[in-house]
């Protein structure tokens, strides 16, 4: 890690122990903790989409098997929430090998066709399989997530907690990105013939990120469920998937900070527009939830068309463009 | 066993749908020694430099490096093994940093897994400082120690070059391919190039080279293999090589 991550991650730690000093409302707090379930589950699609450069348009299905093994194992066999979610991973990291190791050893955009037919297999299963997911009717009655007596039945703790897993996670994926393996990895970029002359091992390489960022997704979604307490099939949809990707490639997919960005800002997007509903209304239109959709998709468009670095990169550029502008040393008048 | 080489190729084909491009090709490189490849365009150099380094598998043949057969072997394989290459289109890994290219060419000297790079910081790892020292150590032996921090994209084709040597040199490797390292470089950087090889086999390292500049290929080579349309048409020395008639008869009727 560079000394600009340290301080990042400082400054990312400040923000998460201020927040609640200035907002005291438990929605906007339930807002928040979804904020960082998907900042989590972005950092590790960032990983495979900025440095395994590949797509995964199943990433809400591996929330969901996260979900789902906390929410079953909890309540139907009597488990820990913590040895639930432990297990949701084994079981992600498992369905990631068998999804990604026949696509991955091809060159190519495999994974995003397999990946897709995945998540709707998965969702598929969560609404039909009702003896076992509860059908469209969910599961509830899931139990907190607790260290010791202090139980995770807040949404404040929850929301501590959530972030520090999003900071640890952050910290992870930072370390493996300035490893001798995430080095290989950028170097694919770069040429892959060289890569695999200089010994870098792309396929292998390729499936265990995308297993870190499955596992990832996995235990966003046993969070998910031990915050909620309850899950239906709902969440876990494609949408939900095209979604986490345009939150990467908005923030930028190069960068891990460029997910953590993204997510930030495109999870908080719909509570900004619904508190400007009122401005449109004045101007004759009547905002609803449906224009979400357009709006991100408007969103993506501008960003891939005026920004294809990302917010991240692309804001940085435009500042330094900017200063040099109107930096007053500049020689021409 | 002292008697194999460290390198040998035998019955060596390569067909490409209808083209032959390397057809029936036996040589052997020995320890320490510098081997150049010759022949006109498309002679097949590349292909036979594909193949060594497990990029494109042999219609037919064998591949022996230090005694294993090695035809069948993927190229990270191969890389482990100790053979390292550089391209006769330049490949650097443009977005990163000099420092940084050569650093990726310890990736097979070097051991850190999926875990321990997940769960330590850079920092703690005395890997990563040591893959650090030696890129540095590699980046002077070629000259380039005062440029490490630029971006490999920005360099001149000469300093691209010279980079990718580097890169393969960091493997510390047993045999490294060069597949026309002069190429596109001036007269100064062709002669700092030619120097630069032959403190490479005082090192011991054994050379197999792919050039077309004949001035280089006759001073440093030990064994010159001449092809033409993928067939072996001489070898020997370069005196010998030089005065063989089918040499002459090829490079004349290009
Ligand atoms: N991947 C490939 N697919 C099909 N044909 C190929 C492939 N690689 C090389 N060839 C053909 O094989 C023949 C030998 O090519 P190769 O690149 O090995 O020649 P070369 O001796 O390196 O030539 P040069 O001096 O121009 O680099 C050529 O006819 C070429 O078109
Ligand atoms: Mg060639």
């Amino acid at each position: 890690m560079e000394r600009r991550d340290y301080i990042g991650i400082g400054v990312l730690l400040a923000m998460v122990i201020a927040v609640p000093f200035l907002v005291d409302n438990p929605y906007y707090l339930g807002v928040l903790v979804f904020t960082a379930l998907n900042c989590l589950t972005c950092i590790g699609l960032s990983l495979l989409m900025g440095y395994a450069g590949q797509i995964s348009l199943g990433h809400a299905a591996f929330i969901a098997l996260g979900a789902y093994s906390s929410a079953l194992l909890t309540t139907l066999a009597g488990w820990s929430p913590w040895a639930a979610m432990g297990a949701g991973a084994v079981i992600s990291a498992v369905v990631a090998v068998i999804v990604g190791v026949p696509s991955l050893r091809l060159k190519g955009h495999y994974l995003a066709m397999a990946t897709l037919g995945f998540s709707a297999i998965v969702h598929i299963v969560a609404i039909a399989a009702v003896d076992i997911t509860g059908g469209p009717q969910g599961i509830g009655g899931i139990p907190y997530l607790s260290f010791g007596d202090l139980v995770l039945d807040t949404d404040i703790r929850f929301y501590y907690f959530s972030w520090a897993v999003v900071i640890i996670g952050l910290i992870l994926a930072l370390n493996l990105i300035h490893s001798r393996m995430g080095r290989g990895l950028r170097a694919i970029h770069g040429s892959e013939d060289a890569a695999c002359a200089a010994g870098v091992h792309t396929a292998l390489y390729k499936i265990q990120i995308f297993i870190i960022s499955a596992v990832y997704a996995s235990i966003s979604g046993s969070l998910y469920a031990s915050y909620a307490t309850y899950i239906d099939p709902g969440p876990f949809d494609v949408m939900h998937s095209v979604l986490l990707v345009t939150m990467v490639a908005v923030g930028g997919m190069h960068r891990l900070w460029g997910a953590v960005i993204g997510a930030v800002l495109l999870s908080l997007l719909p509570e900004i527009l619904s508190s400007f509903s009122g401005y449109f209304q004045m101007i004759g239109l009547d905002y609803s939830q449906d224009y979400d959709i357009l709006i991100y998709g408007g969103i993506l468009l501008a960003i891939m068309l005026f920004l294809p670095e990302g917010l991240f990169s692309g804001g940085r550029s435009l500042f330094r463009y900017l200063y040099q502008k109107f930096s007053p040393a500049e020689e021409e008048g | 066993m002292a008697q194999y080489p460290l390198l040998r190729i035998s019955g060596l084909r390569k067909v490409f749908g209808g083209v032959i491009a390397v057809d029936d090709l036996d040589f052997d490189a020995d320890t320490g020694s510098i081997t150049a490849l010759i022949g006109p365009n498309g002679a097949g150099k590349t292909t036979v430099f594909n193949m060594i380094t497990g990029f494109l598998p042999p219609t037919d043949g064998e591949i022996l490096f230090v005694e294993r057969k090695i035809e069948k072997l993927p190229s990270h394989r191969v890389a482990r093994m100790g053979v390292a290459r550089t391209f006769q289109h330049v490949q650097v890994f443009s977005q990163m940093s000099v420092l940084e290219n050569v650093m990726v060419g310890r990736h097979t000297r070097s051991k850190t897994g999926l875990f321990l790079s997940l769960l330590t910081p850079p920092f703690w790892r005395p890997e990563e400082r040591r893959i650090e020292e030696k890129a540095r150590e590699w980046l002077s032996f070629v000259g380039m120690e005062g440029i490490a921090d630029r971006p490999a994209g920005s360099l001149p084709l000469g300093n691209q070059r010279m980079l990718e040597v580097a890169r393969a040199l960091a493997a510390e490797p047993k045999l490294l391919l060069l597949d026309e390292p002069a190429s596109g470089l001036n007269a100064r950087e062709t002669l700092a190039m030619g120097e630069l090889i032959g403190r490479i086999r005082e090192m011991g390292i054994t050379v197999l080279l792919v050039e077309h500049d004949m001035e280089l290929v006759m001073e440093i080579s030990d064994q010159v293999v001449v092809v033409n349309f993928g067939r072996r048409i001489a070898a020997g020395t370069p005196a010998e090589v030089q005065l063989d008639p089918d040499v002459i008869a090829a490079y004349l009727g290009e």
